[in-house]
């Protein structure tokens, strides 16, 4: 137990606390962008769905399923990491860390064939958009998907992380198994952000 | 494992009971210090130093504004003062100022805990707060920005110098310091709580506390997405603001407000939650209507969120927006109506006794008063149009963010003081500061109302020379106040040496940071409390005193 607290309950539900007010701040950050987008799809329905046409919706669908799918494995390593199952936690965390490693992979893709394309600003070349509410859409497809691409990153970092000291016990389980639900958290609220972007951008046709 | 820790109890008590000053001596036990009490003072004297640096660049542009012609800064640097002075004093003074300071101190010792929840969090959070001021006092003294504190699109975008992008950033540090905080107080509160202590009884400086936190956490994500959009602008080209790049500069303005509006609100609940103590402790009563106070708090900080745009009632957003932003900021004054109304009938037949933190406390009140009513003026989409951008604007900011905060601030810092540093200060001079400080107050910003009132932009200092005269009564104005804001410094700290020492409860006041030894130990409580009775229980007191 840590300093403050006087049982472990107590300090576990601090921890959790702590944890969803931090994510509460983090759907905040996302939230500016969202309204930004979702104001111009009602303002300029016809520009947004035909820049939205342009995306190259089946990455975006392979890449839910890829998240969607990691943050199941996480789900169940909370539950295994609960019973105190560590050879079992580990495996599903590095699992759910190489699937997000593989909507990086996905997502890196997708940029290269949008810069080729003219899709994507901010890369010098050509940027073919004929309305500026088009071209606005697709600065706000680039940095609300940047911004997710980052916190994934962090993400892929903590799963990977986590999964190494549950392998060589220096996490000690079922002890400290509230470390593995406040890291699964912040790994589904990427994936909730994801749940919502998708549609958002992706889907506006 | 029980036999250890009743040892390992025993073994502190004797410790405990040294003063959390007297814990350690070395410097590493100051920077590296978990202690929430120790982290306060660290935070006293940084925000302090923000204070003057902000307050040097006010008296230069007070200074050039004394003739018409604007002759002693250039055009470029009038607007590089003026961004210094609205950067460092909104998120480097203001906001952090009574949470970090006071906030820090107290709230633990309030509600009978031993520390904040996450105490290495909030060391962190105050190497993150001085990384990023240091940065930006760097950045804005050897480059400068002259865009204003707003960071308005498209200046700041297109047109401005080069240092945005780093002030910015200096900014959004500074923004995860103010969420760390935030976050660190709502899960104190909700998890540590002494036996007893329920939410009827928090003290109303805690609830006033836990409503700031709640826009802390929930507002702050929003400007640093803002200042994410900028630098992504003025670095890639990615124009989400720039019309050149298909960006809308309006987007700025909804995001920025959406956080900068709540953010007065982080500066002026503290404010409250600290007169509504000083209040009762001066009048020797409970608050008067105690739910309705703690509520308010929690209104204000929600219909907070919902009134941002009526600072852009001239930008071209829609009327009808305009007309319900307009209503949703006229209702922000009901709480804080409540909230007047109630300190007033606490005072009502109170045995007043007339120290210095009552009157910071009636200055505080008269001020926010003043500061408030106005708001309601610039609140009425028509006269707003007349007024926009004018100094009216810039007078009102300044009583409710000036008036009030500091003047809270100062009122905590002569009612707490004794708990702090175990010593007490001249009464006299306390009383004249704060008087002082009234005065100076009011004759440097009340002119301001009328040259607004004549069309006297803000942002200018070329000015037709019919404003000369209340620009001098201004400048003026803060001088006095100026000087009433070094006093406390020559007695505070003279008090530190040669004070009398304080005893635990100088100022005969309920709460649990009264019961502790002042200063109090290093671990706060001995034992933790047992809370049996309401808050500002002073008629008991009273009761058995004259039995």
């Amino acid at each position: 137990m840590r300093e403050p607290f006087s049982t472990a309950a107590q300090q576990r539900e601090a921890d959790m606390l702590g944890m969803y007010l931090f994510l509460a701040s983090e759907v905040l950050l996302f939230g500016g962008l969202f309204a930004g987008a979702l104001t111009y799809r009602i303002l300029y329905p016809e520009a947004v769905v035909a820049a939205s046409a342009r995306l190259h919706v089946w990455i975006g669908a392979a890449n839910t399923a890829l998240l969607l799918t990691s943050s199941l494995l996480v789900a169940l390593a909370v539950q295994a990491a609960d019973c105190g199952l560590r050879r079992p936690a580990a495996a599903l965390l590095s699992g759910a860390a190489g699937l997000g490693f593989g909507f990086l992979v996905l997502k890196a893709v997708e940029y290269t064939k949008e810069i080729h394309q003219g899709l994507l600003p901010g890369f010098g070349g050509r940027f073919d958009f004929s309305s500026p509410v088009e071209q606005l859409f697709m600065n706000l497809y680039l940095v609300g998907t940047g911004l997710h691409a980052a916190h994934m990153t962090v993400g892929i970092a903590i799963l990977a992380g986590l999964a190494w000291r549950i392998g060589r016990r220096s996490l000690p389980l079922p002890e400290r198994a509230v470390t593995v639900a406040v890291c699964g958290l912040y790994w589904h609220l990427v994936d909730i952000v994801w749940v919502f972007l998708y549609p958002v951008l992706y889907l506006a046709r | 494992m029980g036999a250890g820790i009743s040892e390992k109890t025993v073994a502190e008590t004797a410790e405990e009971r040294i003063s959390y000053l007297r814990a350690g001596h070395t410097l590493r036990s100051w920077f590296f210090t978990t202690d929430h009490k120790r982290i306060a003072l660290l935070y006293l004297v940084s925000v302090t130093f923000f204070f003057f640096i902000g307050g040097a660049a006010a008296a230069l542009m007070r200074a050039d504004l004394l003739t018409p012609e604007g002759d002693l800064l250039s055009n470029e640097g009038y607007n590089r003062a003026f961004t210094l002075h609205g950067v460092i004093m909104v998120w480097f003074f203001l906001i952090p100022s009574i949470p970090n300071v006071f906030g820090n101190f107290l709230l633990p010792l309030m509600i009978g805990a031993r520390d904040l929840a996450f105490p290495r969090l909030n060391l962190i959070s105050w190497y993150v707060y001085m990384v990023g001021g240091l940065f930006t006092v760097f950045i804005l003294i050897t480059g400068g920005v002259d865009t204003g504190w707003t960071f308005y699109t498209p200046l700041s975008s297109m047109f401005a110098n080069g240092n945005v992008v780093l002030a910015a950033t200096a900014i959004f540090v500074v923004g995860f310091s103010s969420i760390m905080t935030g976050l660190n107080f709502i899960v104190t509160v909700h998890t540590l709580r002494a036996p007893g202590m329920t939410w009827g009884r928090l003290p109303l400086f805690v609830w006033s506390h836990y409503a700031t936190s709640i826009i802390l956490v929930l507002a702050t994500p929003v400007l640093t997405i803002s200042l994410v959009l900028i630098a992504a602008e003025r670095l890639f080209g990615i124009g989400i603001f720039d019309p050149a790049l298909g960006g809308d500069p309006l987007l700025y303005q909804h995001l920025f407000w959406f956080y900068s509006h709540p953010a007065v609100y982080i500066m002026v609940l503290p404010a409250l939650g600290v007169t509504s103590e000083l209040v009762a402790a001066a009048a020797r009563k409970p608050v008067f209507g105690y739910w309705f106070v703690a509520a308010s708090s929690i209104a204000i900080a929600l219909v907070g969120f919902l009134v941002w745009g009526h600072h852009m009632f001239v930008s071209g957003q829609s009327m009808y927006a305009s007309a319900v932003f307009s209503f949703l900021s006229l209702v922000v004054a009901v709480p804080s109506g409540i909230k007047v109304y109630n300190w007033t009938a606490t005072l009502y037949k109170g045995h007043i006794s007339l120290d210095p933190p009552f009157l910071f406390a009636m200055g505080f009140i008269g001020l926010f008063v003043v500061g408030g009513l106005t708001g309601l003026i610039l609140a009425m989409l028509a006269v707003d149009v007349h007024v926009h951008d004018t100094y009216f604007v810039v007078a009102h900011f300044h009583y409710i963010m000036v008036g009030g905060t500091v003047s809270a601030f100062f009122g905590a810092l002569h009612y707490w003081w004794p708990k702090i540093t175990g010593r007490h200060y001249s009464i006299v001079w306390g009383s004249l500061s704060a008087v002082f400080i009234f005065l100076g107050f009011n004759l440097t910003f009340f002119p301001q109302f009328l040259l607004g009132y004549l069309g006297m932009p803000r942002r200018y200092h070329v000015y037709d020379p019919g404003f000369q005269v209340l620009h001098v009564l201004s400048s003026a104005g803060a001088t006095i106040l100026g000087v009433a804001y070094l006093l406390p410094f020559a007695y505070l700290f003279y008090s530190l040496r040669n004070g009398e020492p304080a005893g635990p409860n100088p100022w005969g006041a309920t709460g649990l940071e009264w019961t502790v030894a002042s200063p109090p130990p290093k671990h706060n409580f001995e034992t933790i409390p047992v809370v049996t009775r309401p808050p500002y229980d002073y008629e008991i007191e009273q009761e058995s005193d004259a039995g």
